[in-house]
């Protein structure tokens, strides 16, 4: 089972994963939280939600996440995919989904993601990681706090240099 | 005081990235990590791995620096490379010669005089390009290094920008000559003040050399200057967000901006900026202010336009007149001048700078001119403010060190990629080439009689000698394993940008240099005057009489 790492109130955890991603052919489990493809969710999500039950979506880099805009408030979770850890679209998705379209939930990132991008992902809203490297919780967090400054705004609301320095 | 001062936190980032690699070359030389999963970190860090070596490239932020750091760069040469350091035309430079486990040292040392490689490789926003002569000519409406130093900070570690589909370069000018090529970069921005007196910039996307070179387009006339982190921040979006990722020579923005249409893609952006936050990303009219503070104030004298020294000099000594007629600027000030440093002296490599050198410039620059040094595209060096009269003393300082070749925008101060010699990229040589043609235009008087001819080589189609935009461009291509030369004229990199046109086949090696000697023969001929330079007169007869010459002689041959 790959390792799901959580960040809440600034703390990096690991955590049980209680959602089922299902598969494009699959069929959905008769409970329990599930993560659909959009296509899928966009056929079948509101059935599922009006039964209660927690649902996530799966967006990929080509695909945009305005598309949910409407659903966000009843997802209980979002994950971006990076097919390759080069693809940086969905840091891009994540910034949309969080300071645009006020997305409170758990946004996760899955594929391809490695510790050498913990920082990023933090800083662009991610706060739930599977990584495909298995760095550890510690590696984890120390790869994502490692630098003591930021220069510039982004969804993690973190103070930039320029506010810092303004503070002084 | 004349750079941009660190302050705490500028430091700290510096101190927290060399570290950090520090960490990561220990596990690739434990084994922890693979070469595969290893490169990718390097790669952020500036360090290729070349034909050769490993190769690092030190940022040069917008080509400004100090006698300190200047003098660190000599010493990184001396004591981890072969002696010398090579000028890029991004304005950074490169050690061609450098062992990895020396590498986290490397970046300690520079990391001491404020100096780094971060974000000088890789598909992320890279060093910015600013006007070689800002803070120092007159033609300037403000100062382009206030605005790149801001846009250096938002740029570093970008969070939502270090994935791009592709590296990504930023060019600013303040002048209307533009110094900086700055519709060959993937975002040029004009300095400029509209009919309210406001300060702003006009946008231009999209330019670029490679396999398919853009002149970039305006896509905004006039954007207010304390938006622009945040209308960088919409563009950046949208080339994040769309931009080709399925193939490598597709993916850089301009080739966005030309299937989208300019005007499509401005409204895009205008789109995304409507809709961004741009309290949160601009910075604060007090930051802006901070930052042109932190540049100090350069302890200009009161001098008279005239300096008798410099006056007599110029009568006593022909070297000295002719160094002053072609590597001088007019300086903002009174009794002050811009001095341009060649790095092409015929027969060496152009840009290549010996650690000695380094450290000649550097203490000119502490004792003449404002502990400033500037690098240019054209990979030259610059000491921004001398006195007119130090002039004979600065002068004879650069001719015992071999740097005062009196041949600015000349056929022999020529732009070449490090080529085939030192790159896996490179199909050509652009090397021995440049040496070629420099030593046969070698005598001054010959140079001068032709006037400003800015020629261009590429070793291969990525065209890091800007090839494209060369009055003449040449470009090294591979035919069944031989190496062989491809000519280009017509092309400028300048306000007046243009795009070179073929002139017909390719050359082998021994033939491009008397194929430039045609094309120059062609031109002293039939132009209508000293005035006309080379490209004024390819733009008014066109390639015919030129492709003649070249031809005709190469047949010959």
């Amino acid at each position: 089972m790959p390792t799901l790492i959580k960040l809440e109130a600034g703390q990096f955890a690991e955590a049980d994963d209680a959602f089922t991603t299902v598969d494009a052919e699959a069929a959905i489990p008769a409970e329990g939280a599930v993560i659909l493809s959009l296509a899928r969710f966009e056929a079948e999500g509101a059935g599922l939600l009006d039964d209660g039950r927690r649902v996530g979506v799966v967006v990929q880099p080509g695909e945009t996440v305005e598309a949910l805009a409407y659903d966000l408030p009843r997802l209980a979770l979002v994950a971006l995919a990076f097919p390759k850890y080069r693809d940086g679209r969905a840091y891009s998705s994540a910034a949309v989904l969080r300071t645009r379209l006020g997305f409170k939930g758990e946004l996760r990132a899955v594929g391809d993601v490695l510790r050498d991008q913990a920082r990023e992902m933090v800083r662009c809203g991610f706060d739930a990681f599977v990584p495909a490297d298995d760095a550890s919780t510690e590696q984890w967090a120390a790869a994502a706090g490692r630098y003591r400054h930021v220069y510039q705004t982004a969804a993690d609301r973190r103070a930039p240099a320029f506010v810092e320095r303004e503070r002084e | 005081m004349s750079l941009y001062a660190y302050d705490q936190i500028d430091r700290d980032m510096l101190a927290d990235r060399a570290a950090e690699f520090r960490d990561q070359v220990g596990r690739r030389l434990s084994g922890a990590l693979t070469e595969d999963q290893f490169k990718p970190l390097r790669l952020m860090n500036g360090l290729y791995l070349q034909l050769h070596a490993y190769m690092l490239r030190v940022a040069i932020p917008y080509g400004a620096l100090d006698g300190r750091q200047l003098r660190a760069l000599a010493g990184i040469a001396r004591d981890f490379d072969k002696g010398y350091g090579h000028f890029t035309t991004r304005t950074n430079i490169q050690f061609h010669w450098i062992k990895l486990k020396d590498a986290p040292d490397i970046l300690d040392r520079l990391a001491a005089v404020d100096m780094h490689a971060i974000q000088t490789s890789g598909n992320c926003i890279r060093n910015i390009t600013a006007d070689p002569y800002a803070g120092a000519t007159a033609e300037e409406v403000d100062d382009p290094r206030v605005w790149s130093e801001a846009i250096r900070q938002w740029s570093t570690f970008h969070p939502e920008f270090t994935y791009l589909p592709r590296k990504f370069k930023i060019a600013v000018t303040a002048s209307a000559k533009d110094r900086t090529a700055a519709r060959s970069h993937d975002i040029g921005l004009q300095v400029k003040r509209n009919r309210d007196g406001q300060l702003g910039f006009e946008v231009m996307v999209g330019g670029g050399m490679g396999r398919t070179p853009y002149i970039g387009p305006t896509i905004r006339e006039f954007l207010p200057a304390r938006s622009l982190l945040s209308y960088l921040t919409a563009i950046l979006r949208v080339y994040n967000r769309l931009g080709r990722r399925d193939n490598i020579y597709k993916a850089r923005i301009k080739i966005l901006v030309a299937s989208t249409g300019a005007e499509a893609f401005a409204r895009q952006v205008e789109a995304e900026w409507a809709a961004l936050d741009e309290a949160s990303i601009d910075l604060p009219d007090l930051e802006l202010a901070r930052i042109r503070t932190a540049f100090g104030v350069v302890p200009f004298e009161t001098l008279t336009e005239r300096s008798e020294a410099f006056e007599a000099a110029r009568a006593a000594d022909p070297a000295f007149a002719r160094f002053a007629r072609h590597n001088l600027a007019p300086h903002k000030r009174p009794g002050y001048a811009i001095v341009n440093i060649s790095l092409k002296a015929p027969g060496e490599t152009p840009g290549d700078a010996t650690a000695e050198q380094m450290e000649a410039v550097a203490d000119l620059a502490e004792r003449y001119g404002q502990d400033d040094i500037r690098v240019t595209h054209a990979q030259n060096l610059v000491l921004p403010h001398v006195k007119l009269d130090d002039l004979p003393v600065v002068f004879a300082a650069l001719q015992r060190h071999g740097l005062a070749t009196p041949n600015l925008d000349l056929v022999t101060d020529i732009i070449a990629c490090p080529g085939l010699d030192y790159c896996a990229l490179a199909n050509a040589r652009a090397i021995p080439i440049a040496q070629d043609i420099a030593r046969r235009f070698e005598a001054p008087d010959r140079a001068e009689t032709i006037g400003e001819l800015k020629i261009k080589i590429s070793g291969c189609i990525n065209a890091c000698g800007h090839h494209h935009v060369g009055h003449i461009g040449i470009l090294g291509v591979d035919k069944k394993g031989e190496e062989f030369y491809q000519l280009s004229l017509g092309g400028s990199g300048a306000e007046d940008a243009s795009l070179a046109a073929i002139l017909g086949p390719a050359l082998s090696a021994d033939q491009v240099a008397p194929a430039v000697e045609a094309l120059v023969d062609v031109y002293l001929d039939l132009r209508a005057g000293p005035a006309e330079r080379f490209l004024d007169t390819y733009r008014r007869l066109g390639a015919a009489p030129f492709k003649e010459a070249v031809y005709a002689d190469a047949h010959q041959a």
